[in-house]
């Protein structure tokens, strides 16, 4: 906790993290440590990375967070949901197969070490 | 040079965000009327009351980013005037702060009832202490059929609570979308046992907990006292200029000229705080840029996602593409034979097609849009 003006604010706590790597496509490499839990979308805002965009947020409504993931991890995430589907079809950067939306992929303990690669433009 | 920006929300936020991003390198100063870090509002009615999210995971950025971009944040403040002519603010606990550009983004407060012990969401706190009412209640009213009373009457549902809907006007969400959608929605909610009665007054009903959702406010007295000509928003131009050159205003606040509604108008959206953040910026660091993005929602209820894109007021036409008994379709609206707007009910894709073809401008014919076979694609190619 910190304090502001003398009121109790929440901060994250001390979680178990995962340590995910961003590859933008410059080639500018991020390697940071993610929270278990949050998003890889959440991974690289909070710690400023470019080349995720994610105008909504993450709540799967913008499709601004369009990640290639490294293709030895694909078999660890969960499977792509219908909407996710949907919106990879209209992303600005063409759809490959290991295109996902990085708000729909959780971090976790098993994807430690997980590389994914962020596409020329994401609007 | 620097620059101060009035409120911490989705708007101010950005605004800081996007100057560093932008390469601006004089002191920032983003003040906050709430005690909290700059937090996203959108989850505090679907994924925080669902118990699905916690609260903190709504923040924007964790606490070191400010120091590392160098972003004075001051939270638990109030600025109490400003001083046009001085080019600075005036903090209740005295503070001046001197600005070079100012930007007013100091959003909207819940319109409230003259009625007693009715619980308003806009804020955390409002959020924190709706949930921990929604677990003690187990009979639900709310007041207002729009999206936020939507939202909370869908979540009380899911959390098991009987739930009843008060909708003055003949169908829901009736400033938004079309008749068509509206009793999509009717029949969602009544589907998952919510009563909903329009034409219905807002009246004070029994019930444990009665939740209200009738619609903001936009924060406009510091602009009015400041003597800054205010309408249903701080009245700002293309640039988001109001009309001392050195004040911008932004986001739920701000009434500018929209070139979609044709009108000067006030959106409350995520997008719009966004987007005219960004053009803010643009226009702080001397490139003139009209703000001209596509207006853009969202409301998640159940398991059915409704986006829309454009304005849809006005339309003279509407084309349905699908069908509402597979829960996936599409509205696309049309005035004098232009696309103006689309809603779409469990159809990102579309949405996101939507966007591009309005920001493009393309031409549909509504019996295009009508027919599924018809590549929405092809429009844009």
């Amino acid at each position: 906790m910190v304090r502001y003006n003398g009121l109790r604010v929440p901060l994250f706590g001390k979680k178990e993290t995962a340590s995910i790597t961003y590859i933008s496509h410059s080639g500018a490499v991020n390697r940071v440590d993610v929270p278990v839990g949050d998003s890889v979308m959440e991974g690289a805002i909070r710690n400023n990375i470019d080349g995720i965009v994610a105008e909504c947020g993450g709540a799967c409504q913008c499709g601004t967070c369009h990640v290639y993931v490294e293709p030895q991890f694909l078999d660890r995430l969960k499977p792509i949901q219908d909407d996710e589907n949907e919106m990879l079809n209209t992303t600005a950067s063409p759809r490959q197969p290991n295109s996902r939306l990085g708000c729909q992929i959780e971090v976790t303990k098993a994807l430690d070490g997980l590389v994914v690669h962020t596409p020329p433009t994401q609007i | 040079m620097s620059v101060v920006i009035v409120g911490a929300g989705q708007a101010g936020f950005q605004t800081a965000l996007s100057l560093r991003a932008a390469g601006y390198l004089e002191p920032i100063t983003l003040i906050g009327e709430e005690p909290h870090l700059p937090y996203q509002r959108p989850p505090l009615s679907k994924g925080f009351l669902l118990g699905k999210q916690a609260i903190e995971s709504a923040v924007l950025r964790p606490e070191p980013f400010y120091a590392a971009q160098r972003i004075e944040l001051i939270t638990g403040a109030r600025v109490q005037r400003i001083e046009p002519q001085f080019r600075r603010v005036i903090l209740t606990s005295g503070a001046r702060i001197c600005y070079e550009k100012l930007v007013l983004a100091t959003g909207a407060r819940v319109r409230t009832l003259p009625l007693a012990r009715i619980s308003y969401l806009r804020t955390h706190v409002d959020a924190v202490d709706l949930k921990q009412r929604l677990g003690e209640a187990a009979e639900i009213a709310v007041i207002g059929g729009g999206f936020i009373g939507l939202e909370v009457a869908a979540a009380a549902a899911v959390l098991g609570k009987r739930v009843t809907v008060f909708e003055m006007q003949d169908r829901l969400m009736p400033r938004c979308v079309s008749p068509v959608v509206s009793e999509f929605f009717r029949r969602v909610h009544g589907e998952h046992g919510i009563e909903i009665r329009l034409n219905s007054p807002a009246s004070a009903p029994r019930a444990d907990l009665v939740v209200a959702g009738v619609g903001v406010s936009p924060n406009v007295e510091l602009a009015r006292e400041a003597g800054l000509p205010v309408a249903n928003g701080v009245v700002v131009d293309e640039y988001l200029r109001t009309a001392d050159e050195n004040i911008f205003a932004i986001g739920d606040c701000a009434e500018y000229p929209n070139p979609f509604a044709g009108s000067r108008t006030r959106l409350e959206s995520v997008q719009n705080a966004v987007d005219q953040a960004k053009t803010a910026v643009a226009n702080i660091a001397g490139r003139k840029e009209s703000y001209r993005a596509v207006p853009w929602f969202w409301t998640d209820q159940f398991d059915v996602k409704l986006q829309m894109a454009g304005l849809s007021g006005g339309a003279d036409q509407e084309a349905l593409r699908g069908d509402p008994e597979s829960r996936r379709f599409s509205v696309f609206y049309f005035r004098r034979g232009r696309l103006i707007a689309v809603d779409s009910i469990n159809r990102p894709g579309e949405h996101l097609m939507a966007r591009k073809l309005l920001a493009s401008g393309a031409v549909i014919a509504p019996e295009q849009a009508a027919d599924e076979t018809f590549d929405l694609k092809t429009i844009l190619a």
